[in-house]
């Protein structure tokens, strides 16, 4: 294949190729959307955006919270993004605190629920809909090991749940971050991190994301997931014999928000994104998943949903001192059990 | 740029060879140029990507220069300390336990008369097919909470190290075999001869002879292992619990803290065994003699009835583990609900349903490995001839092998997180690379450059020098040579580094995960994106389409090699 070319000349002719490769570029307007929405939400929700705005296609860049926020911080200097649809709201304040993101008031977004949007106006973000902490807990499991199903955070703290509970890390994941954060604000700061070193001793593994404890409570791995309230009604839909908990003490929760990335190349496009985001249309698409949305109108059962979910969530929620003392938080948190190097079992 | 550069001498390459002047200033000048491009080439996509992960590492999170402050807080926390000890003792009993047990797979291979080496060959192939999340995955359904062999453990967790341990294994088995097999399968039955008629032992014969004839692959092959191990996260992530790693905690530190600087310094504490392993490569090359002159005879394995059966029964056992892994995350991929519906499906293909880019990953893979198998090769052969046969300055060639080895060390995280640094900057010319495809197959390329690079080299020492010596007394050129003796005797090898390249550029994940745009995507990526998210039968069923590729694309390989064997290598039977 390569006899009688010269080599220098072979390595050229492979390196522009690549390039020749690299460099065909597409048309239309496309959208770099980065986002931290579950996977199943995608498809939809870009195909309710398209239908309505022809012209301007989603490309999506999905990945858990951390890591968005990580990429969203790295490329700083030279951001990637046009919008990001479906982050949470404390990760988005970290990217406002940079000066990363546009302000700007979508159509409409004047009758969202005032606490679903950032108080500056123009606001840098908007809320879509909340998610929050739930307990998933595996029936068939508990039933072989004799265990009691929780009703509050304090009975997870029992002896009998050693080394039964899987939690999501609060450093990867937004539903591990928002447990932590929830508890800290409910508890208090003191009594909040006693709690949590109790808690440590019963927890088997801390995982990368937060819907993937529901996920092994489901699948019986171990029988008790702190995770979130819609992948526990998602996984018992599918058939997994799982009772979803909210905790009796309330749960922490999060925020889902849009936001235009500053610097975008296609801000008429990304404004066209976040007023469709902002839009009653698009909280009839969050309400199929979650049912506490931005939009006062919009309300949906969801099959194997935990009842009154919207009256469990902390009601002093705080995001601004969770935006803050992320960094403490997690260093703390890092600190107290990153080093529980003996998995329990 | 460095393509202009390199295409430069063309011109003069022919007419140094039209007007038949002496060929060696004209040589000496292509040949600087060609190790001036490799030099670039490895600078621009390795060192200078590090060097900005340097920079970035005295810099806290808003940019503010704080000197070593990174550093004394990763002494500082007992969590990072920690995991450099779970680290260094994890991937040494990794290593002792996969040198051992790929040393004695190579042997069977090379050194015995065993039937079906064909098969246990490809056997041993089996978990380069897959990305590393794949073992942790099967060990999961075997071990785990849940898993079908839980009662094997007594009790232990398979969460931590025994997962690690035996994940990692299965990860770098193949590629320990790859060295061991390339350095054992040339040498000269000469000396086996002459040792036999002095009365030498089969004994004897194997520490005098074969033992001190691989020592380079052999400490290659150490050396590849750890670093290897040392810096996989993908099975460490997907099974280690609550034991951390290295590698993990760049992740957390990047992912979870979004602490740069620190994921920065943990990137540079895994640096240090690449240091390692050049100082071990320059020893061994120091010492390394061509193992095939001009007038060896190569070596062939006699039979031997129990030694051939022991060696089978070995292989069996062994490549009958790999292969069994690899069924059972076939199994997973198939089974409706885990472990409460076994009910056969093919539903968990239907990717689109765990995943938005559905079946396109797939499709983006493919690309990815083709065009890293073409560019690879090419360019890490030519580098590994123009370091060990062409003439240059001793300097300039400590140089390139120093940066051809730096890959194996740099964990993909960390090389997919200074590229982001790198070719983000505003500063950087290149900075249009970024957000391509150009950039995965370039990132994997120098990511999988150093395995490649010791495959070649290890072929190259296997030749003698003499060759090249002759070609110059008879006036030939050398790249003549190079193209007409060299390439056609080691073309084996350089099928297996392209195979090599398309498997890995299939596999990969951490050197691609922070560099994938939305429309290039790698199904690799798609694996770990379901597996984080807890869709492991959707992970499984990703991973067992890239083990399906890779592995049809294996049997065109071997269909290759053998007609290959055929036509190019029979001067090593007679």
């Amino acid at each position: 294949m390569i006899r009688r070319t010269t080599l220098p000349g072979t390595c050229a002719l492979a390196l522009l190729t690549i390039v020749a490769s690299a460099t065909g570029a597409g048309a239309a307007t496309r959208l770099t959307v980065y986002t931290a929405l579950e996977n199943e939400q995608l498809t939809p929700y870009k195909k309710a955006f398209e239908a309505d705005n022809p012209g301007i296609e989603i490309e999506w860049v999905r990945d858990s919270t951390g890591v968005v926020t990580a990429k969203l911080l790295a490329e700083k200097d030279n951001p990637k993004a046009d919008v990001v649809w479906g982050l949470a709201a404390s990760s988005l304040m970290i990217l406002d605190a940079q000066g990363m993101l546009m302000p700007y008031q979508p159509k409409g977004a004047e009758d969202l629920k005032p606490s679903f949007r950032d108080a500056k106006t123009p606001p840098a973000w908007v809320g879509m809909d909340a998610w929050m902490a739930a307990i998933c807990f595996n029936t068939v499991e508990a039933e072989k090991k004799k265990l009691p199903k929780p009703t509050s955070w304090a009975d997870l703290l029992k002896p009998e749940y050693k080394g039964q509970i899987v939690m999501p890390n609060p450093a990867s994941s937004g539903t591990g971050f928002l447990a932590v954060s929830g508890w800290l604000q409910t508890m208090g700061v003191d009594k909040g991190w006693s709690y949590m070193d109790r808690l440590n001793d019963n927890v088997a593994l801390y995982t990368h994301s937060g819907s993937k404890p529901c996920k092994m409570a489901a699948a019986g791995e171990y029988p008790i997931g702190i995770s979130i309230e819609y992948t526990g009604a998602q996984q018992k839909t599918k058939g997994a014999p799982i009772d979803v908990i909210l905790a009796s003490e309330g749960v922490g929760w999060e925020m889902e928000a849009t936001a235009i990335v500053k610097g975008t190349q296609k801000a008429e496009a990304a404004k066209a994104l976040a007023d469709w985001a902002a839009s009653r249309k698009a909280n009839e698409q969050y309400v199929n998943f979650y049912q506490v949305t931005a939009h006062p109108g919009v309300t949906k059962e969801t099959p194997n949903y935990p009842k009154n979910a919207e009256a469990a969530m902390n009601k002093a929620n705080d995001f601004v001192w969770a935006a803050a003392n992320r960094d403490r938080i997690l260093a703390d948190w890092e600190k107290r059990y990153g080093a529980k190097s003996e998995p329990k079992s | 740029m460095s393509m202009l550069k390199v295409a430069a001498p063309k011109p003069s390459f022919f007419t140094v060879r039209q007007s038949g002047r002496p060929v060696d200033p004209g040589e000496r000048w292509l040949f600087g140029l060609g190790m001036g491009g490799i030099a670039l080439f490895l600078a621009l996509f390795v060192l200078l990507p590090l060097g900005t992960l340097f920079l970035r590492s005295v810099y806290d999170r808003d940019g503010a220069f704080v000197g070593l402050a990174n550093f004394a807080a990763f002494l500082e926390a007992p969590t990072l300390v920690r995991s450099v000890v779970n680290s260094l003792t994890l991937s040494l009993l990794t290593t002792a336990v996969t040198v051992t047990l790929a040393f004695l797979y190579a042997f069977c291979l090379t050194r015995t008369h065993m039937a079906g080496k064909g098969l246990f060959r490809l056997l041993a192939q089996i978990p380069l097919l897959a990305p590393s999340l794949l073992p942790a995955i099967a060990l999961v359904y075997l071990f785990g909470n849940k898993g079908i062999l839980r009662g094997l453990l007594m009790g232990e967790s398979i969460y931590g190290p025994i997962g690690i341990v035996m994940g990692e294994v299965f990860y770098a088995f193949p590629h320990a075999v790859m060295i061991l097999t390339v350095a054992l399968s040339t040498s000269d039955a000469r000396l086996y001869e002459a040792a036999e008629a002095l009365g030498a032992g089969a004994w004897k014969r194997f520490v005098t002879i074969t033992l001190p004839g691989v020592r380079y692959g052999l400490i290659s092959a150490i050396f590849v292992v750890f670093t290897l191990v040392v810096t996989d996260f993908g099975v460490p992530k997907v099974i280690g619990g609550s034991t951390n790693m290295l590698a993990t905690d760049v992740y957390k530190q990047v992912v979870g803290l979004q602490n740069f600087g620190m994921g920065a310094v943990v990137g540079i504490v895994l640096l240090l065994p690449a240091v390692l392993a050049f100082v071990a490569d320059w020893f061994g090359q120091r010492r390394q003699m061509a193992q095939l002159s001009a007038r060896s005879v190569p070596f062939q394995p006699r039979v031997n009835p129990v030694g051939d059966r022991l060696a089978v029964l070995f292989c069996a056992l062994v490549g009958g583990l790999l292969l069994g892994l690899l069924g059972v995350a076939g199994f997973a991929s198939i089974v409706t609900f885990w472990p409460y519906n076994l009910t056969p499906t093919l539903a968990n293909y239907d990717f689109a349903e765990f995943d938005a880019a559905g079946w396109s990953s797939y499709a983006n893979s493919l690309t990815l490995a083709f065009w890293t198998a073409l560019t690879g090769t090419v360019i890490v052969f030519a580098g590994a001839w123009l370091v060990e046969r062409a003439p240059g300055r001793a300097a300039m060639k400590g140089g390139v092998r120093l940066l051809a080895i730096l890959p194996l060390a740099v964990p993909g995280m960390v090389l997919g997180l200074a590229y982001i640094f790198f070719f983000n900057a505003p500063w950087n010319p290149l900075g249009w690379l970024y957000h391509g495809m150009a950039i995965l197959v370039l990132a994997t390329v120098a990511h999988f450059y150093t395995v490649s690079h010791l495959t070649a080299v290890t072929a190259l020492k296997q030749l003698d020098a003499e060759f090249e010596a002759v070609s110059a007394s008879l006036k030939v050129p050398v790249w003549s040579t190079f193209l007409r003796v060299t390439v056609p005797l080691c073309l084996p090898a350089i099928l297996d580094i392209a195979i090599y390249f398309f498997v890995n550029a299939m596999t990969t994940v951490s050197a691609v995960v922070f560099l994938y745009a939305p429309e290039t995507k790698p199904a690799s990526v798609a694996v770990l994106n379901m597996d984080d998210a807890g869709e492991v039968a959707g992970a499984a069923a990703m991973a067992m389409m890239i083990v399906l590729t890779s592995a049809a694309v294996r049997a065109l390989h071997a269909l290759l090699s053998r007609a290959l064997q055929a036509r190019t290598q029979a001067w090593r039977r007679h």
